[in-house]
């Protein structure tokens, strides 16, 4: 269990260590509301949509749980570039402590990301239906977190250094996060597009935080947490597996 | 435990080979090395010394061979093995974005070093290698020769049996490096500590080396005090001595083996 915390420590302190990043890493979400949120807002109002604030505010909190949480599993390159990752991997513990240690520090690290972008989003007029549900809310986050921190460290087991990074961002984390139904409905979409959007994780994560905190969404707060929960456990064992097999 | 194994050998190698496909970079290596000795590990660039000791070390598992450290075999018993060792690697290891005494206890907490003595070894450990005072500075505050200094300190944090040094003194000034072996073999001889180092620096090996075994093509071709290593080759310093045995070809950079073998492994890994 030491070992699990000490993981999770270091990567927590040394988010709370770089302001600067906190706050650089919000201008994205921030420019997304302003830009996604005033400029189609009225075209989706008029198109009988409602509040359009109110749809997205959920996509983007989660857009920046999924950045947040990808490179934090990414982070491991780092750890490998720097030689840090041989102190780790020559010490006499569980490759899995290390693995969960290293997860759940970068689940919290994206997780907490999400809530300062929940805050951001009460700025610019988003308004939750029912404090009540804010717990399901936050369990929705840190589920997302866990899935893509697990997600970044896979990919990361299998990259030698940073040189694949602009690969994943283009064709891993932007359609993940395009094609998931954060910033459109998921009603009347083209049928090959429906089927895309299905298959995206995030899509599950979104629309159980639209359940929880605007009460609408298409699949339902139970599906959207048992799909959301299975798909982190497999991630979790391909993640476990792949770094297993890290050779440092 | 080996069958045919002398108790006072705390590293039995025996036949070990590691390839990354064509690439033979351990050819069938034996060596022992006893409790309490300080063995060093010469050989020119690429010659196979840091793969020998990332098997050692259970970094790297051996294509064949049979490698018994203190009792454990590296690549079933793993965490036996990493108990009984320290290491400081030839490429820094430290994690610059956190203090020098964060470093210690991460790693202290990892090898489980009891709460109760933690800080009080961390501590003497600090004071030791003369960083006790910048202990609340980040790493990457800190110069080559401390970040050295704090390594060797970190590697010696859990009372390890063996420790390993690959290449610790490269780059430093001879003021450091002097530094640096004094406090190993102070340590060496107050805890009877093993010491396995690989070094470029013929007149490091000659002073604080009991026993020399000198790699080239990842063979061994030579093993003895220094002493014998000169008688053998009729020379006066073990850098005639060294020369002599290995050769005068300067082994070129873009020939490395350890570049080469990088680049073999990660052919090899991508292929899998």
């Amino acid at each position: 269990m030491s070992t699990v915390y000490i993981l999770w420590l270091r990567q927590i302190k040394k988010y709370f260590r770089s302001r600067s990043r906190i706050v650089g890493a919000l201008g994205q979400p921030l420019l997304f509301l302003v830009a996604f949120g005033f400029g189609f807002g009225s075209i989706f109002q008029r198109a009988g949509g409602g509040d359009y604030i109110q749809f997205l505010a959920p996509g983007i909190i989660m857009m920046s749980v999924l950045f947040t949480a990808v490179f934090s599993g990414i982070d491991l390159i780092w750890d490998r570039q720097f030689g840090f990752l041989k102190e780790t991997m020559v010490a006499p513990v569980s490759r899995l402590e290390i693995m969960i240690g290293k997860t759940l520090g970068g689940a919290t690290v994206a997780a907490f990301q999400g809530l300062l972008v929940f805050v951001l989003t009460l700025f610019v007029g988003f308004r939750p239906y029912n404090l009540l549900m804010l717990p399901v809310a936050v369990l929705f986050i840190f589920l997302v977190a866990i899935l893509f921190t697990s997600l970044g460290i896979a990919v990361a087991s299998k990259l030698e250094d940073m040189q694949g990074f602009q690969l994943i961002m283009n064709f891993l984390v932007m359609p993940i996060f395009f094609l998931s139904g954060a910033i459109f409905p998921l009603e009347g979409l083209p049928k090959a597009m429906e089927i895309i959007t299905n298959l995206d994780p995030l899509t599950y994560g979104i629309d159980g935080l639209r359940h929880s905190l605007i009460n609408t969404g298409k699949f339902g707060l139970a599906t959207d947490l048992v799909v959301i929960g299975s798909i982190t456990a497999v991630l979790l064992v391909i993640g476990s597996y792949f770094f297993e097999r890290i050779q440092a | 435990m080996g069958i045919n194994q002398d108790s006072s050998d705390i590293i039995v190698v025996s036949a070990l080979v590691k390839k990354f496909k064509a690439f033979t970079a351990v050819d069938n290596i034996s060596f022992e090395v006893k409790r309490g000795e300080i063995f060093a590990f010469l050989g020119p660039n690429g010659a196979g010394k840091t793969t020998t000791i990332s098997m050692l070390t259970t970094l790297l598992q051996p294509t064949s061979g049979n490698i018994t450290l203190n009792g454990s075999n590296p690549v079933q018993d793993k965490d036996g093995v990493r108990k009984s060792f320290g290491i400081v690697f030839q490429d820094p290891s430290l994690d610059d974005d956190m203090t020098a005494l964060e470093n210690m206890q991460y790693h202290a907490i990892l090898y489980k070093v009891p709460k109760d003595i933690r800080d009080k070894r961390i501590e003497e450990l600090l004071r030791f290698v003369e960083l006790w005072d910048r202990k609340k500075d980040m790493v990457k505050t800190f110069s080559g020769g401390m970040k050295r200094r704090l390594e060797v300190a970190r590697g010696l944090l859990h009372h390890p049996r063996i420790l390993f040094l690959d290449e610790p003194t490269l780059g430093l000034d001879p003021q450091t490096r002097n530094h640096i072996w004094n406090y190993i073999k102070d340590i060496n001889k107050k805890e009877n500590m093993t010491v396995f180092f690989t070094t470029h620096y013929m007149d490091e090996a000659e002073r604080v080396a009991d026993r020399i075994a000198i790699i080239d093509h990842g063979k061994i071709i030579s093993i003895g005090t220094p002493g014998d290593l000169k008688n053998q080759t009729k020379t006066n310093s073990l850098e005639e001595a060294f020369l002599a045995i290995t050769g005068n070809v300067i082994r070129e950079e873009e020939a490395s083996g350890v570049d080469q073998l990088r680049a073999m492994g990660r052919m090899w890994r991508r292929k899998r």
